[in-house]
């Protein structure tokens, strides 16, 4: 090879040009296995660098680490989808100076495609990369061993950013195709030891859920689905990845089976389950902005059929051929439902944030039919409240609400009312559910929010929905 | 009926949902000695706060014998249980000496008869004396069998295919029929392995128990399939109910439907089917009627 970008980590970030003060991006493809954005803040934190702000597509509890770079002032903004784990806890506390900014993954994309999220410098791990910097979540040789399938939420990042850097554990021969990054987009190439853990990245077969609360649920979704008016040939469908959302594909299987109804597509985040009723025919085409497991991953490696969108291309709100616009059904979860339809699945019900926005204000904005599956108390949590404690997806996108105690559907949409009613489906007022869950668990007590904020929650259009404050113990 | 630990407050709260049709709160074995009292206090509070949608509760108590007993008694029916189901039946005597218990709390409340009995049949005396206890009280409403305790005393194990119970289970529909009462059959606990509890539930809804015990909310849909009579049964009991409360009106007492003389076990047997459709979900109870 006459050229190559392979240098050593310290190599690509002086040859970056970065600066005190810009904006570094990252990917969360690895998920909870992620040892790309620990190995590089550090390796800047030990080269001086001060002041950055972080822009990564989601944020997790392996990313702990990053509380030393805070408070050494390496790190000094941040910018994500969500946070977990103690990260999540210390921001809630009042870590960070200026407030984190939330983004849907819509949002992000369409965000930093119109410039208003600059980034000056993409760290994008890749399960495989070429010495030009071709780069995929796919494996490429015997060695691969962090595969995370399709990139799509670093797709963004490698255009847009001024610089981009891949980081990779399997280095492969020239020219590494498919691609899911193009080497013109690629200024350097690191190899490390490992991207990622691999069994953190991603679960291996599928797993039923046994949790009857979840089972109930998952039925309940799936008559409401199958009652909706939007159950008919070349529907198109997008699943979350909790216990409930899995086994409501399991019961819309057998009712597509039964009544010879075949999905034109499935979207967003693309499970085994989404891939096993591809391979059965029942779904068309899988359009896969991240594989949430191994057996995701390795049929986009092997199917034409099984095609990966970048970020933009998924959700995006601006751009006319973004899939959610295409999306009839769409079944979500949430930490908390209010009176008013409104979601949160950002900030747990003790203030401490806990979650990812993710593609829930996208998917429940754009697609036909958005059902929130929720349980209507999580031990002694209550999950349909009068308020949310932050607000994520407005409540008019959304379109029903499904619990153990009953289906509440947004008095928006009343002929899907009347279906479920005919269907012999329990419809409740919303209002009902929320005074349920006040009747077995009582009045709580205001959570003890401070006055400083520590998070700003934009909605996918770019504009500001919500903040969050500091949680005072 | 689905068996509730009586110490685990978010399944007794939750157990509604699933809609069984029955569900028993457990103060006997699933609670350990060092909590029996927290239990008690628990399931006697569980009873009185939480609205379990009109289903039937049932309590099983610690045995009378044991330090326990009598206060599991106090506890239920001053919290207003259904049922009080006796662990270990063994004679008509021990239903007697329940009996007496709850009348002497139900007499403090003013409430005389409420609080109905089940007893547990659970060893080879018992099944011996099964229709004795079964008519050793008013408040009778069922008999069940307890495998476990009863496989032990027989001094052998159970089986997947469950012969060594084929004699006290042919023994407590026998009593529970010539009684008048209701007859359940004993738990069947792995719930990994649906096959062979489907196969058991077919089992015993041929044997004519009226139900099955349950220990997860899993089990509710098989149990409902098994028992679930089909549509053309459904359809050819309703044709019968309708004949009889014709020729009721006309004041003929011999009918015949499709040309065949429908005799009195015929229409019990079509009573029988239409209340199974409306517990299994399958037929309204306004369209029943």
């Amino acid at each position: 090879m006459r050229h190559t970008k392979v240098v050593t980590l310290e190599e690509a970030i002086v040859k970056s040009g970065l600066k005190d003060g810009m904006t570094i991006s990252f990917h969360h493809h690895f998920r909870g296995g992620d040892k790309v954005v620990n190995l590089v803040v550090a390796k800047l934190a030990e080269m001086g660098f001060k002041n950055l702000h972080l822009a990564a597509s989601s944020l997790s509890d392996v990313h702990a680490p990053l509380i030393d770079h805070i408070k050494n002032g390496v790190i000094t903004k941040i910018s994500t989808s969500g946070l977990r784990g103690e990260l999540a806890n210390e921001i809630s506390h009042g870590l960070l100076k200026e407030p984190v900014v939330f983004r849907s993954h819509g949002g992000r994309g369409s965000a930093i495609a119109s410039g208003e999220l600059h980034i000056d410098v993409a760290f994008l791990g890749a399960s495989s990369c070429d010495e030009l910097g071709n780069a995929s979540g796919c494996p490429r040789s015997e060695n691969a061993k962090s595969i995370c399938g399709s990139l799509g939420y670093a797709l963004p990042d490698a255009k847009y950013a001024d610089h981009v850097v891949i980081l990779t554990d399997d280095l492969v021969a020239y020219p590494n195709v498919p691609k899911s990054i193009s080497a013109c987009d690629v200024e350097s190439v690191v190899v490390v030891d490992s991207v990622g853990d691999s069994s953190k990245i991603s679960s291996g077969a599928i797993r039923d859920s046994k949790n009857p609360r979840d089972i109930l649920l998952a039925k309940q979704a799936a008559k409401v689905i199958i009652n909706s008016g939007y159950f008919k040939e070349g529907f198109s469908i997008q699943t979350g990845t909790g216990g409930a959302s899995l086994a409501a594909v399991k019961y819309i299987r057998e009712s597509m089976i039964e009544k010879g109804i075949h999905a034109s597509f499935a979207l967003g985040g693309i499970t085994a389950h989404m891939v096993k009723l591809h391979e059965e025919g029942l779904i068309g085409r899988l359009i896969d902005v991240q594989s949430f497991d191994k057996v995701a991953a390795e049929s986009i490696a092997k199917d034409q059929l099984h095609q990966e969108v970048s970020a933009v291309e998924y959700a995006s709100a601006d751009h006319v051929g973004s899939a959610v616009h295409a999306l009839d059904i769409v079944i979500l979860s949430a930490l908390e439902v209010d009176v008013n339809f409104n979601v949160n699945v950002l900030v747990g019900s003790d203030g401490i944030i806990r979650g990812a926005i993710g593609g829930h204000p996208d998917t429940a904005e754009d697609s036909a039919l958005s059902i929130i599956v929720c349980p209507l108390l999580r031990g002694r949590i209550p999950c349909v409240v009068p308020k949310v404690t932050t607000l994520i997806t407005p409540g008019k996108g959304v379109d029903v609400v499904v619990t153990e105690y009953g289906i509440a559907v947004n008095p928006a949409r009343p002929e899907i009312a009347e279906r479920l009613k005919a269907a012999g489906l329990k419809v409740v007022d919303i209002h009902e559910l929320a005074a349920k869950a006040r009747s077995i668990i009582g009045e709580p007590d205001a959570l003890p929010f401070g006055d400083k904020v520590v998070g700003i929650v934009m909605d996918r259009h770019g504009k500001v929905l919500d903040e969050i404050r500091n949680i005072v113990d | 009926m689905m068996f509730v630990p009586g110490n685990n407050p978010g399944m007794m709260a939750d157990a509604h949902i699933y809609g069984p049709d029955s569900i028993m709160l457990d103060l006997e074995d699933s609670v350990t000695m060092a909590e029996k009292d927290a239990a008690r206090l628990l399931v006697h509070n569980a009873l009185k706060s939480i609205d379990f949608g009109g289903t039937e509760m049932v309590v099983r108590i610690n045995p009378l014998n044991t330090p326990y007993g009598k206060k599991d008694v106090e506890a239920v029916v001053k919290a207003g249980v259904d049922v009080i189901r006796m662990p270990k039946t063994e004679t008509a005597d021990e239903v007697r000496e329940l009996e007496a218990e709850i009348i002497k709390v139900e007499t403090e409340l003013g409430c005389v008869g409420r609080t109905l009995i089940m007893a547990a049949i659970e060893s080879a005396l018992g099944v011996v004396n099964a229709y004795e206890i079964a008519t050793a009280s008013k408040r009778m409403m069922g008999i069940a069998l307890g495998a476990e305790d009863y496989s032990a005393n027989l001094k052998t194990q159970r089986t997947p295919g469950g012969a060594e119970l084929l004699l006290a289970r042919e023994s407590i529909v026998v009593a529970a029929r010539a009684a008048g009462i209701a007859c359940f059959d004993t738990v069947y606990s792995n719930l990994d392995d649906m096959e062979t509890f489907r196969k058991e539930v077919e089992l015993i809804k041929t044997l004519g128990f009226d139900g099955k015990s349950i220990i997860n909310p899993r089990q509710i849909e098989v149990v409902n399939e098994v028992f679930a009579p089909s549509q053309k049964d459904i359809d050819k009991a309703l044709r019968i109910i309708a004949a009889i409360k014709e020729a009721q009106a006309k004041g003929s007492g011999v009918i015949a439907v499709n040309g065949k003389m429908v005799d009195r076990p015929v229409v019990i047997r079509a009573e029988r089917t239409v209340a199974l459709a409306i517990a299994s979900g399958i037929l309204d109870k306004e369209e029943a009627l």
